[in-house]
């Protein structure tokens, strides 16, 4: 469905995104995860696109992307990672704009209005003016908004952002259910929890390259089970075990605070963005 | 056939913004013009009479060109520059499967519509002053042609700052010196000769020429016509060009 090959993006001397190669099904959930700066809204923009690459080359569907593909465009969805809405128009408006744009009959585009307002809960909202929503309400307007034309691909980077635990589990249910309706979706996010619950596959991306690409379960088999934590009075230091007992043994020898847990995938994560991070 | 689909969302986005502030847009309109009908009509000339017209039959053609410039120029350049800079919401067209070409097209025609009533709105101010002037059809669409003109300015200096202070410095250095040089108050003959021709390559100089002359039934410089339509056409297909190259 998505195929990226050897996409290059510089601004002036840096190179925000390199040599990028990505390959995503039909129907998959993929999540773009990696440090502050390494690349992935530059690649998202490049996808839909908001940027023109400096070089290599973009299908969806089978269909290379530049600027003029019209028919690109009405297949795909882009919730981007600032807030992106005119303050003085209405909810309502907002959406109306957005299914002229795509083509859709006024008809066609309040009916979606409703039952899309329905499904994020939103629909007391229908009048209300943009600067008025809280945080929470610009990012799931945003996120039905990308949906209103019934794209097969969507873009979201970082939709949760900045947003408290109990509206940050609604949108995850939101982007369940689209799952579920067969949507090809790149998920871009900071939370790894996120990723974990929501994607498929999940590419670990360093200074504008993809690292490491698997499932979360697969990732996790690279990783040993138990960590142990040392913290000694400066910073911590982890030490990684094949079981409990044999980390409660280096345990015995540490001075200072410990604890040892099970590990997971922010640890997998830290432990791909480390070292790259300290070059 | 596709050319007026995709329009319409673009006029839509502009009509909800003008429907919503009707009132605050149509009073702002008609501040400035009855400033200078009062301050320059009135109070200067106190009423004296230049190229045997009253001096207020003579202004008033000169205010409705530079009001028709101003209302369209501000109304395509304030809500571009606000979604592409400060709302961000501007990548939505860009994203969106509309040619790039009809959304630049749309915006200047929204300018010229706000341009047209604001001028309009002149027009009837004008009766209150007793003022009659020979309105016609090709008088509104002079006024019409002044609005895209400056509305596509609008769009292209929006397109290419970077924040509303650009866009007020913009309007300072070209805008301003235009409302009052460009025959709008007196006529270019009272120019020396040097900033006579300077003026002359402005398009105001050629709409407030053509509707002065059309609202006193004389006849104009028909070229007049064709330096406002290579205007137009040159800060589209700028505006058009700075467009397909924008990144957000
Ligand atoms: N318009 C720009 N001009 C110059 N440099 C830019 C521009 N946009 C991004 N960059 C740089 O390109 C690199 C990649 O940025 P990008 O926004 O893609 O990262 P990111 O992975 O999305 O980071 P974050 O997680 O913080 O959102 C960064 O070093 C950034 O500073
Ligand atoms: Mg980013």
């Amino acid at each position: 469905m998505i195929e990226v090959r050897k996409l290059v993006k510089k601004y002036s001397d840096l190179t925000a995104v390199n040599n990028l190669d990505l390959s995503i099904k039909k129907g998959q959930f993929y999540g773009l995860l990696g440090p502050n700066g390494a690349g992935k809204t530059t690649t998202l923009k490049m996808l839909s696109m908001l940027l023109t690459p400096d070089s290599g080359e973009i299908l969806i569907d089978g269909k290379i992307v530049n600027r003029k593909s019209r028919d690109v465009k009405t297949i795909i969805g882009v919730v981007p990672q600032h807030v992106s809405l005119q303050k003085e128009t209405t909810v309502y408006e907002t959406l109306v704009l957005h299914g002229l744009l795509h083509n859709m009959k006024f008809r066609v585009i309040k009916q979606r209005i409703d039952e899309l307002l329905n499904f994020a809960e939103m629909s007391t909202m229908r009048n209300k003016k943009i600067e008025t929503l809280s945080g929470g309400n610009k990012r799931k307007l945003m996120i039905i908004r990308s949906m209103l034309h019934k794209p097969s691909v969507l873009f979201l980077d970082e939709p949760t952002i900045g947003l408290d635990p109990a509206i940050r589990r609604v949108i995850w249910d939101l982007l369940k259910r689209l799952k579920t309706d067969g949507l090809t979706i790149i998920l871009t996010t900071h939370y790894i929890e996120e990723a974990n619950i929501l994607c498929d596959v999940i590419g670990f991306m360093s200074r504008g390259s993809v690292v490491k690409e698997a499932s979360p379960f697969e990732h996790m088999k690279g990783i040993k089970p138990v960590i142990l934590e040392n913290f000694n009075g400066n910073n911590t230091e982890y030490f990684y075990f094949d079981n409990r007992e044999e980390a409660s043994a280096a345990a015995v020898e540490l001075d200072g605070e410990v604890h040892i847990r099970k590990t997971n995938l922010e640890d997998v994560y830290v432990s791909f963005t480390k070292d790259r991070r300290l070059e | 056939m596709r050319f007026f689909k995709e329009l319409k969302p673009v006029i839509w986005d502009e009509w909800v913004i003008f429907r919503r502030h009707f009132f605050k847009i149509s009073i702002s309109a008609i501040i400035n013009p009855i400033l200078y009908i009062v301050a320059f009509g009135l109070g200067v000339t106190g009423g004296t009479s230049l190229s045997g017209v009253s001096y207020l039959k003579f202004l008033l053609p000169g205010v409705i060109a530079l009001t028709t410039m101003n209302s369209s120029y501000k109304a395509i350049s304030v809500k571009l520059i606000t979604n592409r800079v400060y709302d961000q919401s501007f990548e939505q067209f860009l994203i969106a499967p509309i040619s790039i070409f009809t959304l630049c097209f749309g915006k200047s025609l929204f300018g010229a519509f706000r341009g047209l009533y604001s001028g309009l709105l002149i027009v009837v101010i004008g009766k209150f002053f007793n003022i009659t002037l020979n309105i016609t059809p090709g008088f509104m669409a002079i006024m019409f042609l002044n609005g895209l003109v400056f509305g596509s300015l609008g769009m292209l200096g929006a397109l290419i700052a970077n924040s509303h202070a650009d866009m007020n410095r913009f309007g300072t250095y070209v805008m301003l010196p235009m409302t009052f040089l460009c025959g709008t108050f007196f006529s270019t003959n009272q120019l020396p000769p040097f900033l006579r021709e300077l003026v002359y390559l402005m398009p105001l100089t050629h709409a407030s020429a053509i509707l002065r002359s059309i609202s006193m039934y004389k006849s104009f410089y028909l070229g007049s016509i064709f330096i406002l339509l290579a205007y137009f056409i040159l800060f589209q297909t700028l505006a058009y060009r700075k467009c397909l190259k924008i990144s957000t």
